[in-house]
């Protein structure tokens, strides 16, 4: 008698590390061109910086300030202003009209890992964060006399791509806690008031006294401090992994913070 | 080990089949409210059945639970026997859910391109274009498309994995009628290959040109289940039209009636005993004219049973 083989169809429960990998490069490709390709999206958050640099810091060109290149310092700055921008607007308000059209719901209802669709937009978010380093490193460079080594601009490119992440975190909890058609005001009003606040338009030790208790608690402080520290501009008072460490606890934050609104919200959808 | 399910000719030899995705004695309460209440429902491979109901009834939610996009307060969802909250269980699934909109900024063929990543087995993209006729519009951003075309898209999305079911949401919402033939030509093949198919409508002619099954459910519970046949059957009620010079409130007054209608002259009187209904009609007035008897549409049972009838 034969031998005969029965072969049960089985549906392996984990997909191949290669597909995965593959699946989060999509996601991520796909989510970067759907951005730079929303007009609206990539000119404000690349050109706002921009205007901003080009206005307030290649005007100073050739001053100094407390022996600080004036220059230079704004580039720090706006670079920074620029990728929580990028970070805010792309995932604060994506993420949030995503949701509320039930685009990720039919997403989530696919195969799709849902970590693939949180990393993507993360991802994408950075590579607008060092685009808008790129651009404004070169227009230092080429019109506002800034002196940048090459070790400084990759620096800069490491802290924006690290520094996104936690405000892609607060991103992530702002979509989830605002109405898709109020998260624009609500990002606006979050972001502009905690940038100045945190000296990355005017530095801070020209803002009004009693603003400048807020800065510590502030996270884009965090994050310009630690730009600053780049080219040794940081206020002497704190050590780069005193920022990271805030950094780090913000994200953490509000990681938390999304993790209990969004399994709230399941209870409830 | 999970075995597949054994292969059929038709849907008659179906009814034997263990079924593709169950829903046993489901409650689903948001707050205080029961969306479902105690709903069991199963779907064997290769029917098509069909979820009708008012608004509020409970289809979106009995979709989403079958979806794993939501748990239930009580009782078992299951789809192919596990879980549809395990993402293995869904790459064997498709769905069209009711989408306000797509990235709009992403091409027809990269959104294909990225929803067949997500399978181990997707069909070709030239394939999906086929089937949902989208020839010609690969290279499309999504907010160049009209509504229809929109549809078809994400038509296309959920057939990416060539799943064994397909799960569609008012499908053919904002589609003209040769698009709505064309998808219901595709539904049915979809069967014909022996997938199974559940889809909610409220478009009762869909209902009944579509599904081999029908259930209806109101206030998360179901009010009736059976062949499109079995359910206008149900309903005894049948239409008298004419022309006469009896007023609706004489009408109403009537034994059995549950409606009465007058537009543009002609009198439609919806009874459940329409003989006894005729008699006396006939016997008030003499001059009655242009007599129909009708009877009831998908609507008209539909309307009946959701009422819980008079």
């Amino acid at each position: 008698m034969a031998t005969h083989t029965v072969t049960y169809s089985t549906h392996r429960s984990r997909r191949a590390i290669g597909e995965t990998v593959r699946i989060y490069v999509k996601e991520t490709k796909y989510e970067f061109l759907k951005l730079i390709r929303t007009t609206v999206f990539s000119l404000s958050v690349i050109g706002l910086p921009v205007m901003f640099y080009v206005f307030f810091g290649l005007s100073n060109r050739g001053h100094t300030m407390d022996g600080m290149d004036a220059a230079k310092y704004m580039l720090a700055g706006y670079c920074c202003f620029g990728m929580i921008g990028a970070a805010l607007f792309g995932i604060g308000v994506g993420l949030a009209s995503e949701r509320a059209q039930g685009w990720l719901e039919l997403k989530r209802s696919s195969p799709m890992p849902s970590l693939a669709y949180l990393v993507a937009k993360c991802i994408a978010a950075q590579g607008f964060g060092v685009i808008i380093v790129i651009i404004l490193a070169a227009l230092a460079v080429g019109f506002g006399g800034v002196h940048l080594t090459a070790t400084e601009f990759a620096e800069m490119i490491g802290v924006a791509i690290v520094g996104t992440v936690p405000f892609a975190a607060m991103g992530l909890l702002i979509a989830l806690l605002v109405p898709a058609n109020a998260a624009s005001g609500v990002v606006n009003l979050v972001y502009l008031p905690m940038s100045f606040m945190s000296g990355l338009w005017i530095p801070l030790q020209y803002l009004p006294r009693f603003l400048k208790p807020i800065a510590p608690y502030l996270p884009a402080y965090h994050l310009s401090q630690l730009m600053d520290t780049v080219f040794g501009y940081q206020e002497p008072n704190a050590s780069a992994m005193a920022h990271w460490v805030g950094l780090l606890g913000f994200m953490l934050l509000m990681l938390g913070l999304s993790w209990g609104v969004f399994h709230r919200t399941e209870q409830d959808a | 080990m999970v075995m597949d399910l054994v292969d059929f000719e038709s849907v008659e030899t179906a009814m034997d089949a263990p079924p593709v995705a169950v829903l046993d004695n489901v409650t689903k309460k948001y707050g205080g409210i029961a969306a479902l209440d105690g709903l069991s429902m199963a779907l064997r491979p290769g029917e098509i059945v069909a979820l009708l109901g008012p608004n509020g009834a409970g289809k979106s939610t009995a979709i989403r639970l079958l979806l794993g996009l939501s748990a239930p307060t009580s009782g078992t969802v299951r789809l192919f026997g596990g879980d549809p909250r395990n993402a293995a269980t869904r790459a064997r699934i498709g769905a069209m859910l009711q989408v306000g909109a797509m990235p709009k900024t992403l091409k027809v063929k990269e959104h294909i391109d990225l929803f067949r990543s997500y399978y181990r087995h997707p069909l070709s993209v030239a394939e999906i274009v086929r089937i949902a006729h989208l020839e010609g519009l690969d290279d499309r951003l999504f907010q160049a498309l009209s509504g229809g075309q929109q549809q078809r898209l994400l038509f296309g999305l959920a057939m990416c994995g060539d799943p064994e079911i397909v799960f569609l949401d008012e499908p053919t919402v904002g589609l003209d009628i040769e698009a709505r033939r064309g998808l219901w030509e595709q539904i049915r093949s979809l069967a014909a290959r022996g997938k199974t198919v559940l889809l909610t409508t409220h478009y009762l002619e869909e209902a009944d040109a579509l599904a081999h099954r029908i259930i209806v459910i109101d206030k998360g519970q179901i009010v009736s289940e059976g062949t499109p046949q079995e359910i206008k059957s149900r309903s005894a009620l049948r239409k008298i039209r004419c022309v006469t010079s009896l007023s609706t409130a004489q009408l109403w007054a009537l034994p059995s009636v549950v409606d009465v209608l007058l537009e543009g002259g002609t009198m439609t009187v919806t009874a459940g005993n329409p003989e006894q209904v005729l008699r006396t009609m006939l016997a008030r007035d003499e001059r009655l004219s242009g007599l129909e008897i009708v009877s009831p549409g998908l609507e008209d049972a539909f309307l009946a049973l959701t009422q819980g009838g008079r």
